[in-house]
C-alpha cells in the first residue's frame, strides 16, 4: 500500500491529511463547550482593563509573566488558589504564557496596589532589589487606545455574547463618546492613588495613560 | 529512465531563498542574543526606549528564526531539492517559475511586514503566531503559492515514484496550513464595531483555556511541522548525496515516517499539563511524548547508519561532520523532550529556562546546523564555484558547538536550580525563597548562556563570511560535483 501511494501522490496527501487531522479531532473538539463556561460571579472586563491588557499584550509581559497558578502547595503558597479554567472565560486570547521569568501574575490583584505598581513600572530596581525587569517610562507617557478597546469590547458583546449591561457588571455604551466618558471616570478612580503629575494632567485633559489603563487590568486580576 | 544531464535546472529563487537565509539568520541570531544578555544585564533594556525592551524584541528573534531564517532554508533546499527528485525543471514550466518567483516575492513582503508591526507591539500575543490578520492573509496567499509549486512539480514529475524528502515537505505544507488556519481564526473588532480604532485588530475566536487548547497544539506542530518535518526533508537528501551513501533503510524510513504524522499531533497537551485543560489531555499530551521517541529516534538511527562503514567521511568533510551532529543532536532533543513530558518532571521544569534550553539544543544543534549544511552543499551548485574556505568551515563547527554545550548545560542548571527553588521549603513547610531570590540565584547561568548563544553568532557571522566569498571569488567549477562537495583548503 505505501508503495503504491509513493506513486500516487494526491491519494498520499489525503491520507496524510487523515492521520495528520486525527488527533486534533478527538482531542481539541469535545471539549469545546464544556471549558468555556465562565464560573459564578465572574465578571467580564471594563473597557479600561481591556485597554490595559491590550498594554500588557503589546509589550509582551506574558514573555516572562505566567498567570496560571498550578494545583501545587508551593504554587498556592506563593500566589494564592490555583486557577480554575472558568475564570479564562472571558480572556480572549488566553494569556497563560510559557515562562516564569518573573512571578505569576494571575492573582496580582490580591496583593499589590496602584501605588506599587507605579513605582515599580517607572523602576522595577528602586522596588525590588536585583530585579532584571526592564523600566517602562513610556508608559507614562504614550497614550492608551481606548478607542480600540471600546472596539473590542463591543465585538466580544455582539459576537460571543458576553455579558455587558447587566446587573452589576460593567457597560458597555452604545456611542464611543460615552464609552470615554465612563473610561476616564473609571481611570480617575485609579489615579487617586497615582503620583505623576504628568499622568495626571493629562487625564485631566481627557487622555488616559497606558500606565492607567495597565493598572486598572492588573488590579483586575483577583 | 531520463538523464539528469539532461534537464538544465533553474535556481534563481533557490538562489534568492540563500540569501534570505543567511540575512534573517544574523538578524535572528543577533536579536536572540541580544535578548539573552539582557536577562544578564537588564540595563540593555534601556539602550533604545520602548523598541529594545525584552518583550517586544523576543517575537523578533523567534518569528526571525522559525520564519525568517528556517522555512528560507527550507524554501532553498525545496526549490533545489523538488527540480532534482522529480527531474523537472522549472525552466520548462514558465508558469511554475513564475509562481516560485511571487512566492518569493510574498515571502518577503511578509517578512518585513512582520518586522515592522511585532517591533511596534501589534500582536496577538499567540506565541510564534503573534502576526494580526491582514499579514495572516498575506501568509495563507505564500502558503498557497507554495503548495501550487509542490503540486505542480508533482503533475508534470518525470520520475514517478515521489522521494522520501518530498513525503516531509507535503507534510509540512499540509500540517502547517492546517495549525496556521485554525488557531488565527479571529474576528476583527473593525468589522463589528464602529471600527473607532485600530483596524487590524482582532479577537480570538476561542477563549481562556480553549483557546490554550488550540494554541498549543498549533504550537507544538509548528515546531514539529517546520523544525522536525522540514528539516528531515533536507537531510534525506543532502546526507545521502553528500557521502554517496544509498539511505540505510526504505522500510525504516516509512515506519518513521507514518508514525511521526500519527503520533506528533496528540503531543501538544504537554505544554498544559497541571494547566485547567482536562486531566486526559494532559495525560495524552504525556503519553505520546514518550512514544515520540520511536519515530524520531527512528529517522535519526536511519541517518546515522546511512554512513555504515563510511565514518572516515565525518573527518574528510566538514559537511557530512555539521550533518552528523545534527542528527545527533535531533535524538539528544527528542529524548530531552519526552523526559520533560513526564507529569512530574513536568512540575518542576514547566516554566522554567530549561524548557528554553531544550528549544535551544534542538534548533541550534539540529535545524541550523542542517540547514547550514544544505547552504553549503547547494552553495557550489547554485553558483558553480567551490566552497571558498574549508578550513573556516571547521573552525565554525567547533565554535558553534562550544556555544550549544554552554548553552543547554548553563539553561539546564539555571531551569532545575528555578523550579527545585521555587518548591523549596523551610523545616516548617513554609517557602524557602522570595521570587527574587530564585532571580538572583540565575545571574551567573544567564551570563554564560548569552555567551554561548555569543559564539553560536560568532560561528554564523563565519558561515556568512565563507558563504559570500564563496558567491564572489570561489574557484570556478566547469562541471557539477557529483556527490562530495569540492572546498578550497
Amino acid at each position: 500500500m505505501f508503495h503504491w501511494l509513493e506513486k500516487n501522490p494526491f491519494f498520499f496527501t489525503v491520507v496524510l491529511f487523515v492521520v495528520i487531522a486525527f488527533a486534533g479531532l478527538v482531542e481539541i473538539l469535545p471539549n469545546f463547550a464544556e471549558s468555556s463556561r465562565p464560573i459564578v460571579g465572574k465578571k467580564p472586563y471594563t473597557m479600561l482593563e481591556l485597554a490595559g491588557r491590550n498594554v500588557y499584550i503589546k509589550d509582551n509581559c506574558m514573555s516572562c509573566h505566567s498567570q496560571l497558578i498550578r494545583p501545587f502547595k508551593s504554587e498556592t503558597d506563593r500566589y494564592g488558589s490555583y486557577s480554575l479554567s472558568g475564570e479564562y472565560a472571558y480572556d480572549r486570547p488566553f494569556l497563560w504564557s510559557s515562562k516564569r521569568t518573573g512571578p505569576d501574575l494571575h492573582r496580582v490583584g490580591n496583593y499589590r496596589s496602584t501605588d506599587w505598581h507605579e513605582n515599580h513600572m517607572k523602576d522595577p530596581q528602586a522596588i525590588v532589589a536585583g530585579s532584571i525587569m526592564p523600566k517602562y517610562p513610556w508608559h507614562f507617557t504614550n497614550s492608551a487606545d481606548i478607542a480600540t478597546a471600546f472596539d473590542e469590547a463591543v465585538t466580544v458583546m455582539k459576537v460571543f455574547g458576553v455579558p455587558y449591561n447587566k446587573e452589576g457588571n460593567p457597560t458597555v455604551p452604545a456611542t464611543f463618546s460615552e464609552a470615554k466618558a465612563e473610561m476616564i471616570a473609571e481611570a480617575k478612580e485609579i489615579a487617586k492613588d497615582m503620583k505623576d503629575p504628568g499622568v495626571k494632567a493629562a487625564l485631566e485633559n481627557g487622555d488616559i495613560k497606558e500606565i492607567v489603563a495597565l493598572i486598572a487590568y492588573l488590579n483586575s486580576l483577583k | 529512465m531520463q538523464q539528469s544531464t539532461a534537464v538544465s535546472y533553474d535556481y534563481t529563487v533557490a538562489r534568492w531563498f540563500t540569501y534570505t537565509t543567511i540575512a534573517f539568520g544574523i538578524i535572528g541570531m543577533l536579536v536572540g542574543v541580544i535578548i539573552a544578555l539582557q536577562l544578564a544585564f537588564p540595563a540593555l533594556n534601556g539602550i533604545a526606549g520602548e523598541y529594545s525592551s525584552f518583550g517586544r524584541l523576543r517575537p523578533l528573534h523567534t518569528n526571525g528564526i522559525i520564519y525568517g531564517f528556517t522555512l528560507s532554508g527550507i524554501w532553498a533546499s525545496w526549490y533545489y531539492i523538488s527540480q532534482r527528485v522529480l527531474k523537472v525543471s522549472l525552466n520548462e514550466y514558465p508558469f511554475l517559475k513564475l509562481i516560485s518567483k511571487l512566492h518569493f516575492a510574498v515571502y518577503f513582503v511578509i517578512m518585513l511586514l512582520a518586522v515592522v508591526t511585532l517591533w511596534m507591539g501589534i500582536s496577538t500575543s499567540k506565541e510564534y503566531i503573534q502576526l494580526e490578520w491582514p499579514i495572516d492573509i498575506l501568509v495563507v496567499v505564500a502558503w498557497v503559492l507554495w503548495g501550487i509549486s509542490i503540486f505542480g512539480a508533482i503533475g508534470v514529475r518525470r520520475e514517478k515514484t515521489i522521494y522520501i524528502s518530498l513525503w516531509y515537505f507535503i507534510a509540512t505544507f499540509l500540517a502547517i496550513a492546517m495549525l496556521y488556519i485554525f488557531n488565527n481564526l479571529a474576528v476583527p473588532t473593525a468589522f463589528v464595531s464602529e471600527g473607532v480604532g485600530a483596524w487590524y485588530h482582532s479577537v480570538s475566536l476561542y477563549a481562556g483555556t480553549n483557546d490554550a487548547l488550540v494554541q498549543w497544539w498549533f504550537g507544538h506542530n509548528a515546531v514539529a511541522f517546520i523544525f522536525t518535518s522540514g528539516i528531515i526533508a533536507l537531510i534525506y537528501y543532502f546526507l545521502p548525496k553528500e557521502s554517496g551513501q544509498p539511505v540505510f533503510s526504505y522500510k525504516l524510513s516509512l515506519y518513521s515516517f507514518w508514525s511521526l504524522m500519527f503520533v506528533y499531533l496528540w503531543a501538544g497537551g504537554h505544554h498544559l499539563i497541571y494547566s485547567t485543560v482536562p486531566d486526559w489531555m494532559q495525560t495524552f499530551g504525556s503519553v505520546f511524548s514518550v512514544v515520540l521517541i520511536l519515530p524520531s529516534w527512528g529517522t535519526a538511527i536511519n541517518m546515522l547508519l546511512t554512513m555504515k562503514g563510511q565514518w572516515q567521511q565525518i573527518a574528510e568533510n566538514p559537511i557530512i561532520k555539521l550533518m552528523i551532529l545534527a542528527s545527533t543532536f535531533y535524538m539528544f532533543s527528542t529524548l530531552e523532550g519526552p523526559i520533560q513530558a513526564i507529569k512530574s518532571v513536568n512540575a518542576l521544569a514547566h516554566f522554567t529556562d530549561w524548557i528554553v534550553g531544550h528549544v535551544h539544543d534542538g534548533v541550534l544543534g539540529w535545524v541550523a546546523f542542517m540547514i547550514m549544511a544544505a547552504l553549503y552543499h547547494m552553495a557550489p551548485r547554485l553558483f558553480k564555484r567551490e566552497i571558498y574556505s574549508k578550513k573556516l568551515v571547521d573552525i565554525q563547527f567547533w565554535i558553534q558547538t562550544v556555544g550549544i554545550v554552554l548553552y543547554f548545560t548553563s539553561m539546564w542548571i539555571a531551569g532545575i536550580t528555578q523550579g527545585l527553588m521555587w518548591r523549596a521549603t523551610d523545616q516548617f513547610g513554609n517557602l524557602a525563597y522570595s521570587f527574587i531570590d530564585t532571580v538572583n540565584a540565575l545571574h551567573p547561568y544567564y551570563a554564560i548562556r548569552g555567551l554561548g548563544g555569543l559564539l553560536y553568532l560568532i560561528g554564523f557571522f563565519i558561515f556568512s563570511y565563507n558563504m559570500y566569498k564563496t558567491m564572489t571569488v570561489g574557484k570556478e567549477l566547469t562541471e557539477e560535483p557529483a556527490n562530495k562537495t569540492p572546498m578550497s583548503a
